[in-house]
This record gives C-alpha cells, sequence and structure tokens, in this order.
C-alpha cells in the first residue's frame, strides 16, 4: 500500500517575539523557543489520519536542518509518524536553505521512498514563502493541491476541497500528488504519553543532500533584515478639517493612549475614562494602532 | 458622542474580558520564556516533549476555563478524561494496567506545567493518580486488574480518606474502625475534607484493624454505592473549587476483606509512602502556579505605567520580581531534587520530599502574593486570573502534612544521626 511523505520544519515559535540582529543579517534564533511550524503540524495529523483510516500504510517525516531539527522529527513520531528522515544541512547551507533546496530534496526523497503522497504545510511562518509544495510537485511532474481543508483519497484519486480567495474550490487529482494543508483541514491531536515513550524507539534515518544528487546554491542573497517601521502618532481633529492633535490633557484626546491603564483602561479611578475602543479618538501615545478586539490585547498584554 | 462611546466600551469590555482571559494564557504558556526561569532546562529531551504536551493541554483546555470552573465550582470531569486519554491518569502506574509508568521527576514536570492551567483541577488529577498508585503497588493482582485501569482511563474517579475531624496532623492516632465479622470489615466512623468526596467512586479508606497505634490502621478500598457509604454537605472552601470536597460518613458499611490492600496493620505504612510522592505532587502545583505568576507580574509591570512610565523601569519592582524569579528557580530546583531522591529510593528522600513541600509550598505562595500586590488593585478583581492562583494554592502549605509537620520531619531527620 501507500507510504506518504510528511514535510516538516522547525522555526521560531509563533509566540515569540522576534528580534532583529544587530548586523541585520537576519533574526536572532540563538536561544529562542523553537517548534514545528503549525501548519506541517496539521500537515502530520492528516497522515496520520489517513493511516488510520487504511488508507496509507507508513507516514515518514521529513526534516532538513542541522541536528537540532530531530527534536521536531520527534514530535511528528509522537503523533503518530512511522519513521524519520534527517537530512543534515547546517552552517551556511542552512541559512541559504530556501523553498527551491528543499523542493528538490523532497522530491529526490519522494522518489527514493516511493511514496504515494507528499503532505506539507501550506507555508512556513518564518519566511511566508508557500512554494515549496508547489515546487516539489513540479520537479516530481505529479498534480498538486494546495491550500487543502478536505482531503478525501479514493482509489487512485484524492478529492481536495481548496480554500481559495473566491471561496472553496473541489478539485480531482492523480494519485501520486503533493497535497498542502491549511489551517482548516484538521485539529493536531495532543502527542500522548505513551506515544511520546515509543517515538524514542522509532528511527530516524540521517541522509546528506549529496547523496541525494541535490545541489543546495541558493540563487538568493539575503541582503538585509529589518524591523517593521514604528507606526508614528496619529492625529485627528473634531470637524471635517483634520489638525495636528497637540493636547495630551482631557478633553480632545480622552486621556492618554490605549496602553496607559492596565489591561482593563480604567487610568485613574476620578479621571474620565479613556477610550480603548478600535478608533480612539486621539492616539497621542506612538503605541501601535488597534484595528481588532483581539488585536488590543495583544498589544497590551 | 462620549456617552455611546461609554456604552460600546462597556458591552466590548465584557467580551474584552472573555477573550483576554484566554489570550493571556495562551501567550503564558507560549511567549518566549527568558531563559533563568524556563521550566524545561535541565530536562532530557523525552521530558520536555511530556512538558509540552503538558503545557500545550493546560493552555488549551484548562486555562481557558480555570475561572469559570471556580467561580461555578464545577468539577471538570470531560476534560480530566481528556487528560486522562494523553496519559494523564496513572502517570507513574504501570503500564500493564493502564498507566504510563513514568518516573517521578517525569510526574512532577507534567503537574508543574498543568498547574499553570488550573491548580485547583490539577491538584485533584495528583490526588486521583496517588490512588491509582497505591492500588498498582500495594494491591494483589485482582486488586490491580480490577481497579486501576478504570482509574488510569479516568472512568472512575478515587478519593483519599486519612483525615478525620478528630485526627490532621496527628493522623495516627485516627478513629474509623473496621471490625472483621467473616468475610467483610464493618467500617464505622468518618473522614474530614475529603477532595472529590461524593463526586468519586473509588474511595481508598485507612482504618483502625487493631491496637491504637500506627500498626493497628490498614487500609481499605470502598466503592461507592456501598450501603453504610454516605457524604456531608459540600464545603464552600476559598479556593480549590474546582473539585467538591465533602465529609465521608461510614455506618456499618460493609467491606470485603478482599479490598484490603496489603496485609492488616500495613495500612500507615502505605499511608505515608503515598504522601511522600504526594508533597511532589503537591509542591508541583505551586511551581506550577508561581510560574505563570511571574510571567503574569512581568507582562503587567511591562504594560503599566505610572509617573510618566512603566512599571518595569522602577527598581523596587525590578528587584522584587528578581527575588521572585531567584525563589522560583530555587524551588524547582528542590522539588525535582526530591523527585529523583524518591524514585531512587535515596537515603534523604523522605525529608527532602518534606523539605521540598515545605520550602516550595511557602516560597511559591510569596510569589504568587507579591505578584498580586503588583498587579494593584487589579489583581484584587476576580477578571484576573492571580488571584485565584493565590487563593488556590494557599491551601498547599496546609493538606498533605501542614508545613509545621514538614518541619517536625526533617528535625526528627536531623536529630536522629
Amino acid at each position: 500500500m501507500a507510504r506518504v511523505l510528511v514535510g516538516v520544519k522547525r522555526v521560531i515559535d509563533y509566540a515569540v517575539k522576534i528580534r532583529v540582529k544587530p548586523d541585520h543579517s537576519g533574526v536572532v534564533t540563538d536561544g529562542v523557543k523553537h517548534s514545528m511550524n503549525p501548519f506541517c503540524e496539521i500537515a502530520v495529523e492528516e497522515a496520520v489520519r489517513l493511516k488510520e483510516k487504511k488508507v496509507i500504510k507508513e507516514v515518514v517525516a521529513v526534516s532538513c536542518g542541522p541536528q537540532q531539527v530531530q527534536e521536531t522529527i520527534r514530535t511528528a513520531l509522537a503523533m503518530g509518524a512511522d519513521r524519520g528522515i534527517h537530512v543534515e544541512v547546517s552552517g551556511k547551507d542552512y541559512e541559504a536553505l530556501g523553498p527551491l533546496q528543499v523542493s528538490k530534496i523532497l522530491a529526490a526523497l519522494a522518489k527514493k521512498e516511493e511514496a504515494k503522497m507528499v503532505i506539507l504545510g501550506k507555508q512556513a511562518i518564518d519566511d511566508d514563502c508557500n512554494q515549496t509544495g508547489q515546487m516539489t510537485a513540479a520537479l516530481l511532474d505529479w498534480p498538486q493541491g494546495t491550500f487543502a481543508s478536505e482531503v478525501a483519497v479514493e482509489g487512485d484519486t484524492v478529492k481536495v476541497v481548496r480554500e481559495i480567495d473566491g471561496g472553496l474550490e473541489t478539485i480531482k487529482i492523480n494519485l501520486p500528488a503533493v497535497v498542502t494543508a491549511d489551517l482548516r483541514l484538521n485539529t493536531p491531536r495532543y502527542a500522548t504519553l505513551p506515544n511520546i515513550m515509543k517515538a524514542k524507539k522509532k528511527k530516524i534515518a540521517k541522509v546528506k543532500p549529496a547523496d541525494l544528487g541535490v545541489d543546495l546554491t541558493s540563487r538568493v542573497e539575503v541582503l538585509r533584515v529589518d524591523e517593521p517601521p514604528q507606526r508614528q502618532a496619529g492625529g485627528s481633529g473634531t470637524g471635517v478639517e483634520s489638525e495636528e492633535c497637540t493636547d495630551t490633557q482631557e478633553g480632545l484626546c480622552l486621556g492618554d493612549g490605549p496602553n496607559q491603564g492596565g489591561p482593563v483602561s480604567h487610568g485613574d479611578w476620578d479621571k474620565p475614562e479613556p477610550e480603548p475602543g478600535p478608533e480612539p479618538l486621539c492616539v497621542c501615545d506612538p503605541a501601535p494602532p488597534v484595528s481588532t478586539e483581539s488585536e488590543q490585547w495583544d498589544t497590551v498584554l | 458622542m462620549a456617552l455611546s462611546g461609554r456604552l460600546t466600551r462597556a458591552i466590548r469590555l465584557g467580551s474584552f474580558i472573555g477573550t483576554n482571559r484566554r489570550l493571556i494564557f495562551n501567550r503564558i504558556q507560549r511567549r518566549g520564556i527568558a531563559a533563568c526561569i524556563d521550566p524545561s532546562i535541565g530536562l532530557s529531551d523525552e521530558q520536555k516533549e511530556f512538558q509540552k504536551v503538558a503545557f500545550d493541554f493546560a493552555a488549551n483546555e484548562m486555562a481557558p476555563h480555570m475561572a469559570d470552573w471556580d467561580q461555578n465550582e464545577i468539577f471538570p470531569v470531560e476534560t480530566m478524561r481528556k487528560a486522562a486519554q494523553l496519559g494523564f491518569g496513572g502517570i507513574y502506574v504501570q503500564p500493564d494496567v493502564g498507566g504510563s509508568g513514568l518516573s517521578r521527576l517525569d510526574t512532577s514536570v507534567i503537574f508543574e506545567a498543568l498547574s499553570t492551567g488550573c491548580v485547583s483541577t490539577t491538584a485533584y488529577i495528583s490526588i486521583h493518580n496517588m490512588c491509582a498508585w497505591m492500588i498498582d503497588t500495594f494491591g494483589n493482582t485482582e486488586q490491580r486488574e480490577k481497579y486501576c485501569p478504570d482509574l488510569c482511563t479516568m472512568d472512575k474517579f478515587a478519593s483519599y480518606c486519612l483525615t478525620e475531624p478528630g485526627s490532621g496532623s496527628d493522623a495516627a492516632s485516627l478513629l474509623t474502625s473496621a471490625r472483621l465479622e467473616g468475610d467483610h470489615y464493618v467500617l464505622n466512623g468518618s473522614k474530614a475534607f475529603i477532595s472529590g468526596g461524593g463526586d468519586t467512586d473509588v474511595y481508598i479508606v485507612m482504618c483502625r484493624t487493631g491496637e491504637r497505634d500506627p500498626k493497628g490502621i490498614s487500609c481499605l478500598v470502598v466503592e461507592k454505592e456501598t450501603p453504610g457509604l454516605s457524604f456531608g454537605k459540600k464545603e464552600k472552601k476559598m479556593g480549590w473549587n474546582s473539585q467538591p470536597t465533602r465529609a465521608v460518613m461510614f455506618e456499618d458499611c460493609m467491606v470485603p476483606v478482599t479490598n484490603r490492600l496489603g496485609q492488616e496493620g500495613q495500612g500507615f505504612n502505605i499511608a505515608m509512602k503515598g504522601l511522600n510522592g504526594g508533597r511532589i505532587n503537591i509542591a508541583s502545583c505551586s511551581l506550577g502556579a508561581a510560574h505563570a505568576c511571574v510571567q503574569l507580574a512581568k507582562e503587567h509591570l511591562m504594560v503599566r505605567k505610572q509617573f510618566g512610565e512603566a512599571l518595569s523601569n522602577n527598581q523596587f519592582l525590578q528587584f522584587k520580581l528578581a527575588e521572585m524569579a531567584t525563589k522560583l528557580v530555587a524551588s524547582r530546583l528542590l522539588v525535582r531534587q526530591a523527585a529523583l531522591a524518591l524514585q531512587e529510593s535515596r537515603a534523604d528522600a523522605v525529608p527532602l520530599c518534606s523539605m521540598a513541600k515545605l520550602f516550595v509550598t511557602d516560597e511559591c505562595f510569596q510569589i504568587c502574593n507579591q505578584a498580586l500586590q503588583m498587579h494593584g488593585g487589579y489583581g484584587y478583581l476576580k477578571d484576573y486570573a492571580v488571584q485565584q492562583f493565590v487563593r488556590d494554592i494557599r491551601v498547599h502549605q496546609i493538606l498533605e502534612g501542614t508545613n509545621e509537620v514538614m518541619r517536625m520531619i526533617i528535625a526528627r531527620s536531623l536529630l536522629m544521626d
């Protein structure tokens, strides 16, 4: 029966505050918490579900990078993957590793492992490229079902419901195929304690890109990495004409910006309460703007 | 315009607070933790995986409901069963009867992480685990096979009955009697402050079968529907509100002799062994609460502004935060060392567990209390989690052996040699 290859990427954890390196060559990764890319978790979950439905026989988790990516492969094993492949890439090669190189590696592995399907996350949260799945399919000359919110294997074909800008598109593609997972495909399971212990015994094979005949030279050179520009203070007026707001007391600008008080902005008990809403009358502090409620809490907390 | 602004604000405030709490907790668990207080330091890769699962479970399944369980005194059966599916129902019970077979250190790490989601529920899960372990360790084959699988999946819940109205710290003076009549014991007496009492299915009861000394105490497993078993009113507590606490009464309650764990007279020994692990578990729960509170305090200091600047620029508060972090790390090291000592059956295991319980419950309460103080007036509101942590861990200084009794145990160990 079929074997599925699942690509998992070790990325900086989504909740970590990203810092740019002082030399602007990249972001700080040393000592920063890393975890599996959330879309890759969804991909692993889908592969394990297919195995549980007995549609496929074996789930192989693949990751490219230095020694640390083995943690990510182990997490995939704890979720139910059968074995792992660690493609060793380190140092400068790892820093330059991009979708083109990874898709060449995955294509070579898919052929070597005789995989029927390659399931990937739609994109990684560190580079947001959204290219690896598509490139892998092109290199293999396989059909692709990207942004999948539903995957149903029917014999030698796969029905994929794709989330596109216009809504939901259902396509039927032949196996072997590449599928990339979107957010609503499934909810990844928690690894159970027994599975984590079983994962220790599962094998992770080590492979070098050269063994797969893959050339890792990058065609892209990162010139500089910067933080997004700080939002400037805004101003507004009381009437049709907008004037620069200079009044920092009560009155035109109701107290200081949304960050003044605690999360429930009462400010001082006897002063008029500052407006914490999505449309503050005046943002006198150069505070990050708020456009939705949840973002407000995002900044405050 | 200002008026409508105020009205909409009032409505938004309610939903703010709702989304607020879940977002706070997701961020506590997942935000980059300062390396010095990172709880995953020093753990093996496998332990880090266990910890990750426990943190994720706490953040997603427990923390969003923590306040609701507390305010409405809900015993979260479904959530605990979900935890049991992950293996948290019998963490240090042998795998052949459904447990996860992990070590005491693994258990401490797991409870510490779960506790950041809800102290009260995690504490109950730890009591349940202790009961399952007792049957697993001291029971015979039939007892293990009869009770442990259901306890490990939390199809059935357990309670531990040692304390009585007249015997708390002086546990050996318990009066609940078990008179042997043929192939049954007849139980008479009452137990007080039983966690889960009335809502749980299996009761591990320490009772007197022999003389009026520790050697006269035996351990019986009593099932819920046994005639003669009844419960008092649900107690109203300062914290630990997600688990019901009731008195448990025995009136000519007939329990088969086959339900006795171990030998007659072995009960006190079983109780003491159970308490060593129980003390590490309770200390671990305090650790989790303190960890969460340090994160909450840090976030608040960075956001709250007074006198023109963020509180985090205030040296006194910086020093206070540093002290809290130091005590947290010291506590964590002591608990983990005690867990290691217990799993390796070292000579210092018993006093070290007592030291850990004493030090950690006291220090972590101070940490949580200080975190509440740093929140100012907001810390006193039930909208903020910090007050629930303070209320919930206050009792850890009292149960599983009061901190005064811990001093007795440590002093005895020191003066014995």
